[in-house]
């Protein structure tokens, strides 16, 4: 599908306000739109806001033999989709030539860099390494899709675990990822990228331009360097001249720009592993904004509870009313009275359910009742005709329900003696299966080299 | 204040005293949403809010992006090609439309209106259908041209979703009097989901516009403390 096309008084007021130095978003020349980082419950997986551009990184990998010229290196491979679901201009099949240039982009600035110690990634030099792979998806294109990518390809290679490894001599162990912990890549540094976009014939420039900037730009400039100000690589495209002090002033803004984002990955990576570690829930259920599209200027609606009044009504009708009658007062001791007798216990688990809720529900002052219609009004907020309330399950806690507890044993002396021989015997032969396969699998590439 | 209903796609329309019956006299309009199946029932094809009008016109309020041209309605076009006796216009549907060369106010084979690529005009479409490239007309069936034609370039144009079109263009639309209290300027709203709007200064101008792309979901309520916070953001623009 075609893009919408741009139109010339669009084209026209984005060039008059830069003529007095003003964007249209209200930022600054070198502000950047808000980043924001959030990470998926799989290690390796981050998604990656600016502004409202959007991008996906996933990171994974898998056991290969290596290149014939390298092998003692892993494999480091980027891939860049353009889908169209980010933008209608992008179409699906072959490459166009923007996601080939961001592509080879890509490579350069995080291949070429040795971000990634690739060494690290030799399980058994000339037969087996890591191939890691970084899969990017932009998810929407609202302009500098390529710095959105670099950014999201940082923060999922950091965040990624890769399976451990032992070598002993002969036998390799893959343990997998219930019996030892995933192991991080190790990352030197994180190349990172600022897009600069030049307009007016190359005397105004703009860093982190928006889909509309970007369409009216003569000409790009991107800078990846890290937070050491190393450069790590440098593309000028569009066609524009750039002088000397131009690029040299450009590297020098990128360089501060690099040194807040890599501060922003590395705060996003630390909250995931506290996230993680207090067992709190971390993914991108959690980081979604709840985005509401509320249609119309509606005035307050109100909720069609008749139904669960006349239900109320009715539950009514035939409750007990409660006992209006003195309770009589009984002296137990000094300082001690008793008034009446105490209920029956109605929390427990009968197998007529239904029953049971609506005993407890008559016991109240229509207290059971309340609720209900408190959780109707709750859940109506987008104002939804409930038809259905009987069903609902009032806030019983059921807990004998046999969830993450399992049964309680008591141990004694000799039993502590069994169990932990037991287990003993039992890791041996996990380790036992495990090295027996990988020696097998080891075997049958050594024959074939003879 | 009436119960706000909701309806999903497939679900049918449950009317009171049986009004879905249709008696002479007695008939339902349908709007876009609604649509009575083989059964006689009437069921909804989108999502959303709804809406009547007394006695007995129905439609459904949804959320949706995409434009699909419908006869008689005024959109926005970006001029996109020009060939010997027509403009290829972009309305932001599957086809582009064609507009005449004929089809404006005092048009002759001599006098040509003076259009380029890339330019807004305001139009009227006349021919929208599923078979058929869709056809726009800058003029009424009078000759005239009515507030139609080409948009001065010195505007500006956005992109909004197509109920919020539809809820600048409501009589006495409170968002639009916000709107003239801080930033007054001159709008056009093409139901295709584009609003172009002018001001005297840049500021006003870049003001309205951020300020209509941010109303899209807010409520009318909070539109007030919208304008404040964008004010200040734009403050140093």
């Amino acid at each position: 599908m075609k893009e919408t096309p741009l139109s010339n008084c669009e084209r026209e007021f984005v060039l008059l306000a830069l003529r007095e130095k003003k964007r249209l978003d209200g930022r600054q020349t070198y502000d950047y739109r808000k980043v924001k980082i959030a990470f998926g419950t799989e290690y390796g997986c981050c998604v990656v806001e600016l502004g409202k551009t959007r991008v996906l990184a996933q990171v994974s990998c898998e056991l290969v033999s290596p290149k014939p010229g390298r092998p003692s290196e892993g494999v480091l491979f980027f891939n860049l989709e353009l889908s169209p679901m980010a933008s209608p201009g992008f179409e699906p099949g072959r490459q166009s030539e923007m996601a080939i240039e961001m592509n080879r982009l890509l490579e350069r600035c995080l291949r070429s860099s040795r971000c990634v110690d690739t060494e690290s990634l030799c399980v058994i030099s000339g037969e087996k390494v890591w191939h890691v792979r970084t899969d990017i998806h932009a998810l929407n294109h609202d302009g500098n899709i390529m710095d959105a990518a670099v950014i999201a390809a940082n923060a999922a290679l950091a965040h990624f675990r890769r399976p451990d490894v032992t070598v002993q001599g002969e036998e390799v162990t893959l343990y997998s990822v219930k019996d030892r912990d995933p192991v991080p890549l190790t990352i030197h540094h994180m190349p990172l990228t600022t897009t600069f976009s030049f307009f007016h014939e190359g005397s105004r420039l703009l860093v982190d331009p928006t889909r509309l900037e970007e369409r009216v730009m003569e000409g790009r400039l991107l800078v990846a360097m890290n937070k050491h100000r190393e450069l790590c690589a440098l593309q000028a495209s569009g066609g524009i001249r750039l002088l000397q002090d131009q690029v040299l002033r450009c590297s020098q803004v990128s360089s501060v720009k690099v040194l807040e984002l890599t501060e922003i990955i590395q705060r996003a990576l630390q909250n995931d592993v506290q996230a993680r570690k207090e067992g709190r829930c971390c993914g991108f259920a959690e980081s979604l904004p709840v985005q509401r599209v509320t249609v119309a200027c509606a005035h307050e609606a109100t909720v069609n509870n008749e139904e669960a009044l006349r239900r109320a009504n009715e539950v009514v009708k035939f409750a007990e009313e409660p006992a209006d009658v003195e309770q009589p007062v009984c002296h137990r001791g000094p300082h001690t009275a008793q008034v009446g007798d105490g209920l029956v216990n109605s929390w427990l688990v009968v197998d007529d359910e239904p029953k049971s809720e609506e005993e407890a529900l008559d016991g109240g002052d229509l207290e059971g009742v309340k609720v209900e219609n408190e959780e109707v009004e709750e859940l109506s907020d987008d104002s939804v005709i409930i038809l259905e309330t009987h069903n609902r399950v009032p806030r019983v806690v059921q807990l004998s329900d046999g969830s993450e507890e399992d049964e309680v044993m008591i141990l004694s002396g000799k039993d502590l003696m069994n169990v932990s021989n037991k287990g003993c015997t039992k890791k041996a032969n996990n380790s036992d299966d495990v090295m027996e396969v990988m020696v097998t699998k080891t075997k049958k590439p050594r024959k074939r080299n003879k | 204040m009436a119960n706000v209903v909701v309806l999903m796609p497939g679900e049918a329309l449950q009317l009171p005293n049986n009004e879905a019956l249709l008696t002479p006299g007695k008939e339902l309009v349908l709007g876009p949403g609604l649509r009575r199946d083989d059964g006689g029932t009437v069921v909804a094809t989108k999502a959303g809010v709804l809406r009547r009008r007394e006695p007995n016109v129905y439609w459904i309020d949804s959320h949706q992006k995409r434009y699909v041209p419908v006869r008689g309605e005024m959109v926005i076009g970006i001029v996109t090609a020009k060939s010997i006796d027509l403009f290829k216009v972009d309305i932001g549907c599957s086809e582009h439309a064609n507009l005449s060369y004929l089809a404006f106010e005092g048009a002759t084979k001599r006098n040509r209106p003076n259009l380029q690529v890339g330019d807004l005009v305001f139009t009227r479409l006349l021919v929208a259908n599923k078979d058929m490239e869709p056809e726009v007309v800058c003029v009424d069936s009078a000759g005239r041209a009515n507030g139609l034609g080409q948009l001065s370039g010195d505007g500006f144009l956005i992109h909004t979703s197509l109920e919020f079109c539809r809820r600048l263009l409501t009589p006495g639309c409170p968002l639009i009097a916000s709107l003239s209290a801080v930033c007054p300027c001159e709008i056009t709203v093409g139901l295709n989901g584009r609003v172009w709007l002018r001001a005297q200064a840049l500021r006003p101008a870049a003001v309205a516009a951020a300020l209509l792309e941010r109303s899209n979901c807010i409520e009318t309520e909070q539109m007030n403390s919208q304008l404040h916070n964008l004010t200040d953001c734009l403050a140093n623009f």
